[in-house]
């Protein structure tokens, strides 16, 4: 049912409206717009040029990144969601109300910190001569190489991601219809088929959501990369900074800009499609 | 309203209030006037306007400098390029991007003569880039040289002598980049005997190309000024090419095990060159603080720089140094002693970074992206 516009629904849908058109659409157009300038002798120029869209879409070292990232990135979602379930299970399922609610606390806590400063630290224990090696010294093994590589970067990816994702899933898995588990223990369920057959069923929107956004914080992150993954292998915002640092070119950047945009839209709208399958309100 | 007798002469309440308020306020406004330094903004490298290298400028000429700082030369081509005329009164450029201010008509033509040229090593006085058809844009004011920087633990000063020790069995996964392609692949053309480093044909370029590549499987990383600092630091890497004394310089002097040292091949020396921007409001005030930190003292000042050391070309900035502190002159290489900066720029060993000559820049930029990616 269809409502006329109020003066009291607009009062507070309009700031919003005029906050994405300033800060959201309009940046857009003009990354779109920019990524037809051209750049001469360092200096960007107004131009409707394809060049820059030709010239990175031409090279390897982009295609490379790109899959690069994008494997990256769903791998991230993945793991952090299979690990972040039985985190958030126990959390809904078996703590008291007050437990829970410490270790929602808990859960947010993390972002009290700057995320620089935690991907710093895992530098102290990942290097050869850093904790974990330590550690592992006292068993008889290693010193492996953890530092600057991709596991390292997968780690930074998990740091970032971990908390939101337990917190998105858990607020699908709260909201569960009790009584469903019930109906399924009274059927004979056993605990694992209900998990599967229940319970990841009725909270898919919720897992899928959680997912999706590891994937989109995944995708764009570059701190991660350079200073876990020590900038090997490139990722597609490693790629940005190196097109910017060398000889201005912004337009290029933004080519590669508008390319993860626009795959992170489709990501999402599968995504959001997949999850709300077979629903219908 | 009755008047009192005495103030009877033309002196009401009024303007008596009026006046003790402007008595008052008096010596709040004279010290406004005597205290308010003049802000002079810079352009430079981090570093270049802290207290170590400023503040007695600053307390001399009550002067208070804001920086901006920048992260390399594009990005300093890009602030100035974005901002109107005028913001910036000083600006410290690398010397291959002197050549771009002046030609994009950033910067303000010096006169020689403000400045203690003289005292300048005799290669620093007509230094390239500063000088265009006869006409001075910008001074050098402090330079380094780039090669093996390397763990003394892992390596020998003899095993560093030569960037072949890059593709050392040992060092395998652990020799790092410094992530811009000019001074790794510069490196890359003295290993492979070219005289002048950036100035190859297409054979030669290939032959860098190739020579690079093969170094690909010892990498451990691109790292950025952070993480290159930390990863010497800590013994993440043990070897790192694209960098010198600039960085390896304060780990060293904070207890860290790196050194970096020349290669026979030679090496490569940067520059840093201050220029006063097109448009300043404040150009005397600029002048002095190039005439100060081109002057024996600020020279020595330069050369201690907390963020960075460097080289000095004023050869009474080396003589005030040894005086002040003989054992990072002697660190450093800024002695009277034979061996000493200035030999080993005269013996060839050490050549300019530049951009490249017979290739474009973003050819150099395109491939270090694949060579990245490899």
């Amino acid at each position: 049912m269809r409502r006329p516009l109020s003066l009291y629904g607009l009062t507070f849908s309009l700031p919003l409206l005029v906050w994405q058109v300033l800060f959201f659409v309009f940046p857009l157009v003009f990354l779109v717009a920019l990524s037809f300038w051209t750049v001469k002798n360092f200096r960007m120029q107004p131009d409707f040029d394809g060049v820059n869209w030709a010239t990175m879409y031409g090279r390897a070292v982009f295609w490379q990144a790109y899959g690069t990232t994008f494997a990256l990135a769903a791998a991230a979602s993945v793991l952090v969601s299979v690990l972040a379930f039985p985190c958030s299970y126990a959390i809904s399922f078996k703590l008291s109300d007050t437990a829970r609610s410490w270790a929602v606390f808990l859960m947010v806590i993390p972002f009290f910190t700057s995320y620089l400063v935690r991907v710093y630290s895992w530098q102290i224990f990942l290097s050869d001569a850093g904790i974990v090696n330590v550690m592992l010294g006292w068993v008889g093994l290693g010193p492996y190489t953890l530092l600057n590589t991709v596991g390292a970067t997968m780690i930074g990816y998990l740091t970032l991601t971990f908390p939101l994702v337990v917190l998105l899933q858990l607020f699908s898995l709260v909201f569960i219809d009790r009584t469903l588990i019930e109906a399924a223990h009274n059927l004979r369920c056993g605990r694992l088929r209900t998990v599967f057959a229940v319970i990841i069923p009725s909270a898919r929107v919720g897992l899928v959501i959680a997912a999706l956004f590891a994937f989109i914080l995944s995708f764009g992150d570059f701190v991660s990369p350079i200073y876990l993954g020590g900038g090997d292998p490139t990722t597609l915002s490693i790629l940005i900074t190196d097109t910017t640092k060398s000889g201005q070119q912004w337009p290029r950047a933004a080519v590669i800009a508008l390319t993860m945009i626009g795959t992170l839209l489709a990501v999402a709208f599968a995504a959001v499609r997949f999850a709300y399958k077979g629903r219908t309100k | 309203m009755p008047r009192i007798a005495g103030l009877n002469t033309g002196l009401t309440r009024r303007s008596l209030l009026a006046s003790g308020a402007a008595a008052l306020a008096t010596p709040m406004l004279s010290r406004r006037a005597f205290a308010a330094p003049t802000e002079l903004t810079m352009l430079a490298w981090y570093g270049h306007a802290e207290p170590d290298v400023v503040a007695e400028f600053e307390a001399e000429n009550n002067v208070k400098f804001v920086p901006k700082y920048y992260t390399g030369g594009d990005n300093m081509l890009g602030l100035i390029s974005q901002s109107p005329a005028g913001t910036y009164d000083v600006i410290l450029s690398d010397a291959e991007y002197v050549q771009a201010l002046n030609e994009a008509g950033y910067v303000e033509e010096l006169d020689p003569n403000d400045y203690a040229i003289a005292d300048y090593f005799p290669e620093f006085q007509d230094f390239p880039g500063n000088w265009s058809d006869g006409k001075l844009f910008s001074l050098v004011t402090r330079f380094g040289f780039l090669g093996v920087a390397y763990n003394t633990d892992a390596l020998t000063e003899a095993e560093a002598a030569s960037y072949n020790v890059f593709w050392n069995e040992k060092l395998a996964g652990k020799v790092g980049h410094f992530d811009w392609h000019l001074p790794n692949l510069g490196q890359m053309s003295l290993l492979n005997g070219n005289a002048a480093p950036y100035d190859i044909d297409e054979a030669a370029w290939q032959a860098v190309k190739d020579k690079t590549l093969s170094l690909r499987p010892q990498i451990g990383g691109f790292f950025d000024y952070g993480g290159t600092f930390s990863s010497l630091n800590d013994g993440q890497m043990l070897a790192f090419a694209g960098i010198g004394d600039w960085i390896t310089g304060v780990l060293e002097k904070n207890g860290a095990k790196v050194r970096s040292a020349i290669p026979e091949e030679g090496g490569l020396q940067w520059s840093e060159c201050f220029s006063i921007g097109k448009g300043s409001t404040k150009a005397d005030l600029a002048k002095k603080w190039i005439q100060y930190i081109t002057s024996a003292k600020g020279q020595a000042k330069s050369a201690q720089m907390a963020a960075y050391p460097a080289l000095v070309p004023n050869q009474k900035g080396w003589e005030v140094l040894q005086a002040e502190n003989p054992a990072e002159a002697k660190r450093q290489g800024m002695t009277s002693e034979a061996g000493n900066v200035i030999d080993m720029i005269r013996s060839g060993r050490i050549k300019y970074r530049q951009w490249p000559i017979q290739q474009s820049l973003e050819d150099w930029n395109d491939f270090w992206s694949e060579y990245k990616g490899a």
